[in-house]
């Protein structure tokens, strides 16, 4: 099923450092991730792993100036994004792909109203074929895109300010936002996390809907298992800048492989009973010094010293089934 | 039961999740990194410590002691800036950077006169005011402040001081009356904001008295902002001093200060330049220090990166 | 409209601090010993002289009593008589306070308009080398007072390098316009009288840099990093992610939220404008009400103190509330109210 035809996007050990005082916190230490055309990716990982950083790595929005990366190409229908001009950037991020972040209170701007702010995302798309685009035409699309995400009396929405929002309607401005131009990637860093969960469901059926509708790729990034089971198709699992595992979600979750996918699933509590869930010992390692081999190897309860050596190369366990253990190849 | 601030409380839960201002001696290596990464602020420490080794030891290092007192030469006046006289001599003889170095005693003396006589009220009532927020307390002191502030700094000083005798200490009470109100201000706004925090809640519900609260607890984690003021402030309170001399008020001759050394060299420019322009050099490089140098401290004092 | 009531509110705040700020000056005037009546017909004047106009300043009245006497009056527009010009202490200011604000005006002009335009140089070239210049610069332009760059600019300007003129408002010889504002510039370029106009600008231009130096480099150093502050918040990284240009990113969305802070200092910076004006107006010769102050203060004129305080009080306070409004203006929060809970 190896098909390489529809590969949208193929992120190919990929290194990022960021610079600090006593050196550089070497955060993704090759990160290799697919996405086809029409998937739903999962993104799983604990927080720290590096998700945020890989993603907004795809879309070259790192903070400016403080980082570096030695290593690894971003392909994206074909092309290394690493290596496009800046106009061929602009153009990935206002039609391919676009983010939908994590904490929708923080990714809008407070001093502008919603209509400004979606008007301008939908003007500079649309700018880029066409010469002129009328004020009012950019109205309706405005409003059109807020009804696409469900959001009530959209023409009265335009003139409102983030904050007189609540938090759902934010989450739910920013997913128009990132619809309105770019239909054939989105990522969704934690859709809802911030929100209560009554809402949180909301924003995630959004999402599936919006995604079905649209035919779109999206790697949706998230800590909870569950939101995962339910919403991909497939699933990696990262850890400590590396993906560990990866597999159909129905695969991952009837046969778990990698120690660290384990120890996730049984941290999970379930409400069937059982006590208090068994959490996995340790923390994740200091960036700034981190294990020469396996970087998981410090916290793993089989690991040998051979695994602390060098890092683990992915191993094919059963068909799309990918682990990258020393365990796993015995 | 000891909490982390080093104190005795008397509240056993009492969870002082502060960082506490020991630290800051812990920490001396990171906290010197910090200071040290911007070259301007080691600059700027650089000058200061001339500054005030130059006031202490100021018979010892000015070539003309004598000449900064009540002196006169008048065969040597005028002299521009020589090998015998660094800054040339001004219209009565005198050695212009004897006086220079004398006139930084008087400066110092303002400034820590001034801010230990403002800082510690002013702090005080920012604390209550910011911790009995939206009480009558609260109203009471900050509508005072506001009239103190609702005048620009320096004319307040300047009308205080006009109508008391011109002398130093005079001087000092007017600058001092115009001071403390920022202080207030600084301390209301920190004050109001932490006291919402967690571990003053959980001060106060296990039985904590205010003065511990204001003291123990609220206190400590308002220092940094304290501490970077009063570095940055003390550049001020000598500026504002030679504005004050600059106009005869303050300190009077033959003591030499800098403001009146800047208005009484103007009167000879632009042929004898050097009795003005060594004063006023002398106060920007007074400013310059402590500047840089409180910007480094507020670097070092910031919870920022690293 | 939230905006009305936040108007009005800062209004019955700023009248409450006037009144509050005239007992505050009329203590330290009354403090001063020596006789008031006395001081103002001289040592030679016969006693029941003095003792008559004792009576009729009140000064045998209780303090509060005396303070009720002098608010009535100033409400009247009596300030009292200066005992330098002898005349209406009123009659001074109307003729001097014009001068100090065209002055102050234009000051705060160049203020604002380079502290914005060095401070966003310096972020987007931050780092670089123009960054660094004008960090360095605004260090030096911090560190020197308004009255020490005057020095300099008299010496420069006044006998090296004449290019600008340095005394007063205008040149002798030149015909001043007819008062209508009692600023030269705008009356002379409302009557259309060029040579004037330019004139008077050309005085006005050492002056004004002077008392805007210390200001305009503080104000370019709190944008800079007002600016280095936002550029890291996410909403900017989402705006780019979402395809708008680098360009309309910097400079309306950037921007914007930027200039709060530095709005917000220019209140403060205006103030010490108008300190510096003391100084500055004094070196310059220039004929505003800072120097009249001065030498009121000299002179222990108290009633032209007082006034003087007041005035400048007053002028501070609406100035504030200038600046409030545009802040309120700038960032939607304040003038709208807080922001509604999930």
């Amino acid at each position: 099923m190896e098909t390489k035809e529809n590969i949208l996007l193929n992120i190919k050990n990929l290194h990022v450092w960021y610079r600090v005082y006593g050196g550089y916190l070497k955060v993704l230490n090759g990160v290799n991730l697919i996405v086809r055309e029409g998937e739903r990716v999962g993104l799983v990982g604990e927080a720290g792993c590096g998700k945020t950083t890989t993603m907004k790595s795809i879309l070259q929005i790192l903070p400016p100036g403080d980082f570096l990366i030695p290593k690894g190409e971003i392909y994206y229908k074909g092309k290394d994004i690493l290596k496009m001009n800046f106009s061929e950037i602009q153009r990935l991020r206002s039609k391919e792909i676009a983010m939908i972040f994590q904490d929708p209170t923080a990714a809008l701007n407070p001093v502008f109203t919603i209509g400004t702010q979606i008007g301008d995302v939908i003007k500079y798309s649309i700018a880029l074929e066409e010469k002129k685009v009328y004020k009012e035409k950019l109205k309706i699309l405005s409003a059109r895109a807020l009804k696409e995400a469900y959001l009530p009396d959209p023409e009265r929405m335009l003139v409102n300010y983030p904050f007189q929002l609540s938090g759902g309607m934010r989450q739910r401005t920013c997913i128009a936002m990132a619809i309105s131009s770019s239909r054939n990637l989105l990522i969704a860093d934690e859709p809802g996390t911030s929100l209560d969960v009554t809402i949180q469901d909301q924003i995630l059926h959004l999402l599936k809907e919006i995604v079905e509708k649209m035919g779109a790729s999206i790697i949706l990034i998230t800590h909870s298992l569950g939101v995962a089971r339910e919403m991909t198709d497939r699933i990696y699992v990262m850890y400590a800048g590396t993906i560990v595992e990866t597999a159909l979600t129905k695969d991952l979750f009837k046969n778990p492989v990698h120690p660290y996918t384990k120890g996730l699933l049984a941290s999970v509590p379930k409400l069937s009973g059982g006590g208090i869930a068994r959490g996995i010992p340790g923390r994740i390692p200091d960036y700034l010094n981190p294990p020469q081999g396996c970087r998981f190897q410090p916290r793993c309860e089989h690991s040998t010293s051979s695994c602390a050596e060098n890092p683990p190369q992915f191993f094919e366990v059963e068909e799309g089934h990918l682990v990258a253990c020393y365990l796993a190849q015995r | 039961m000891r909490n982390l601030s080093g104190g005795q409380s008397n509240s056993p839960i009492a969870v002082n999740l502060a960082r506490p201002k020991s630290l800051f001696w812990t920490n001396l290596g990171r906290n010197w990194y910090k200071f040290s990464r911007n070259p301007l602020s080691i600059i700027g420490l650089v000058i200061v410590l001339v500054i005030i080794i130059s006031a202490i030891f100021a018979p010892w290092i000015a070539p003309y002691p004598e000449q900064a007192g009540p002196f006169v030469d008048f065969e040597n006046a005028g002299q521009p800036p020589s090998l015998q006289h660094l800054c040339g001599t001004d219209n009565m003889g005198r050695d212009i950077f004897s006086r220079i170095v004398f006139a930084f005693r008087g400066a110092l003396i303002m400034a820590i006169v001034v801010l230990a006589l403002a800082v510690p009220p002013g702090v005080l009532l920012g604390l209550i005011a910011g911790y009995f927020q939206g009480g009558w307390i609260d109203t009471v002191i900050m509508r005072i402040t506001d009239i103190f502030l609702a005048v620009p700094p320096l004319i307040l000083a300047l009308a205080v001081a006009s109508v008391l005798e011109p002398n130093l200490m005079n001087a000092m009470i007017a600058v001092t009356l115009m001071w403390w109100p920022w202080y207030t201000r600084l301390l209301y706004g920190t004050a109001s904001s932490i006291k919402n925090e967690y571990f003053v809640i959980a001060a106060e519900l296990t039985g904590a008295g205010k003065f511990h609260i204001i003291f123990r607890e609220i206190l400590p984690n308002c220092l940094s902002p304290i501490f970077t003021k009063i570095a940055l402030d003390v550049g001020w309170v000598i500026l504002i001093g030679a504005s004050l001399s600059f106009v005869g008020l303050g300190q009077q001759p033959p003591t030499p200060a800098l403001g009146q050394m800047v208005s009484d060299g103007a009167r000879y420019m632009p042929i004898f330049w050097w009795m003005t322009i060594f004063p006023a050099l002398a106060i920007v490089l007074i400013l310059l220090g402590f500047n840089l140098m409180g910007d480094g401290i507020r670097d070092m004092l910031e919870r920022g990166m690293g | 409209m939230k905006l009305g009531s936040f108007l009005l509110r800062r209004f019955l705040l700023s009248i409450f601090v006037i009144i509050g700020l005239s007992i505050v000056i009329f203590i330290i005037a009354r403090v001063v010993p020596g006789d008031p009546a006395r001081m103002a017909l001289g040592p030679r004047a016969p006693e029941d002289v003095v003792q008559t106009l004792r009576q009729e300043m009140h000064l045998d009245k209780p303090l509060p009593e005396q303070y009720f006497y002098w608010i009535k009056g100033v409400f009247r527009g009596d300030f009292g008589h200066s005992l330098v010009s002898k005349r209406p202490v009123l009659e001074d200011i109307k003729e001097y306070f014009p001068a100090t604000m065209e002055l102050a005006i234009f000051a705060g002009i160049l203020m604002a308009i380079f502290a914005i335009l060095l401070g966003v140089l310096a972020a987007q070239h931050k780092d670089t080398w123009v960054d660094g210049l004008i960090r360095v610069s605004s260090y030096f332009g911090v560190a020197i007072p308004a009255f020490v760059a005057a020095i300099i600019f008299m010496l420069l300007f006044g006998y090296y390098w004449p290019i600008l003129p340095v005394l007063g408002r205008l040149s002798p010889g030149m015909t001043p316009p007819r008062t209508i504002t009692g600023l030269l510039t705008l009356d002379s370029l409302i009557e259309g009288n060029f040579p004037a106009f330019w004139d008077a600008f050309k005085h006005m231009i050492l002056p004004a840099v002077a008392l805007s130096l210390g200001g305009l480099f503080q104000e370019a150093r709190i944008t800079r990093s007002s600016m280095v502050d936002n550029m890291h918040k996410d909403f900017l990284a989402a705006e780019r992610g979402y395809g708008i240009p680098e360009k309309i990113v910097m400079f309306k969305y950037l921007l914007k939220p930027s200039l709060i802070s530095t709005v917000s200092i220019m209140g403060l910076d205006f103030a010490s404008l108008l300190s510096n004006a003391f100084l500055v107006e004094l070196i310059f010769n220039w004929p505003g009400i800072s120097r009249y102050g001065i030498s009121a203060m000299l002179h222990k004129d108290l009633d032209a103190i007082s006034a003087v305080i007041i005035v400048f009080g007053v002028v501070f306070l609406v100035v504030n509330v200038i600046v409030d409004v545009i802040v309120a203006l700038l960032d939607p929060r304040i003038r709208l109210g807080t922001a509604r809970d999930m």
